[in-house]
């Protein structure tokens, strides 16, 4: 059976909601493996602080502290904000979950939100001479260079990103 | 997370970003730089050393500012990024787009 372990997070600014991360720990040696999930507000106050959370389990469970301070935040920062801004657009009645499998082969990083989803194969590369002067669309795009890997549910409102252990 | 606003001898607004420089304060910065250019400055160098984080949002603001200040004639210039930031921009090329100093004197000697 596996174990729970819930603890509050930090203490949040005053008026904004407190993040609650809940840790599950399976009980089988052979597997080691953690889940975490944590629902977060549609507030892009809080992104910086669920990030920080997840930074922090992840580099205590192996993540290359590079990889964790670096490709792990930015990731993971732009596609909540993207989740927060084009998915569910602002909404605070709507959250987004995320949840994160640490394996010995990796860590896998779910972010759901609850708007209609899109399709990623639409989103132009933001590199190409005629939009580099545009002032958004560079997340995805950073998302992408970042990870090791990018898949998104048929819907397209959950983005999973993975980066495999070395 | 705060931006400080200086005028060096040589004429050119220096604008320090301490901490981040992200989807919750980009239009803070905006407004700086637009500030300086209503106020007649042309010359506008964002001097990253304190910064330690900037996410998409805020490259796409200094993407917005630099045009703005070459429509007026003038030039937005960058200096200070540190390693991940740097890295930032070689990745989404914008390190073509604008003139990066590795310091603000270097900068500031240049422009």
């Amino acid at each position: 059976m596996p174990t729970q372990l819930s603890r509050p997070s930090p203490a949040s600014d005053a008026g904004l909601a407190p993040l609650r991360l809940c840790l599950r720990r399976d009980a089988r040696p052979e597997t080691r493996a953690i889940e975490i999930s944590l629902r977060v507000p549609t507030d892009l106050e809080v992104v910086e602080e669920a990030v920080d959370l997840i930074a922090r389990h992840c580099l205590a469970s192996g993540l290359p502290a590079r990889t964790a301070r670096f490709n792990l935040r930015v990731a993971l920062a732009e596609a909540l904000a993207n989740a927060i801004i084009y998915g569910n657009r602002l909404d605070p009645q709507k959250f987004v979950d995320v949840r994160v499998a640490i394996t010995p082969s990796g860590f896998t990083l779910h972010v759901c939100d609850q708007g209609d989803g899109f399709d990623p194969d639409r989103v132009p590369d933001p590199t190409r001479p005629e939009r580099l002067e545009q002032p958004d669309g560079r997340g995805l795009f950073l998302i992408r260079k970042l990870v090791d890997e990018v898949r998104f549910n048929e819907r397209g409102n959950t983005i999973c990103m993975v980066l495999r252990r070395a | 997370m705060s931006f400080s606003v200086r005028k060096d001898a040589r004429g050119v607004v220096v604008i320090g970003v301490d901490g981040q420089l992200i989807v919750g304060n980009r239009h803070e910065l905006k407004q700086k730089v637009m500030d300086a250019v209503e106020a007649g400055e042309r010359k506008v160098l964002i001097d990253f050393t304190e910064t330690g984080y900037i996410d998409s949002s805020g490259l796409g603001a200094l993407v917005s500012l630099s045009k703005k200040l070459r429509d007026t004639g003038g030039e937005l210039r960058l200096a200070g990024l540190n390693e991940d930031l740097r890295t930032l921009f070689e990745l989404t090329k914008l390190d073509s787009l604008f003139t990066v100093a590795d310091t603000t004197e270097q900068a500031l000697a240049g422009f």
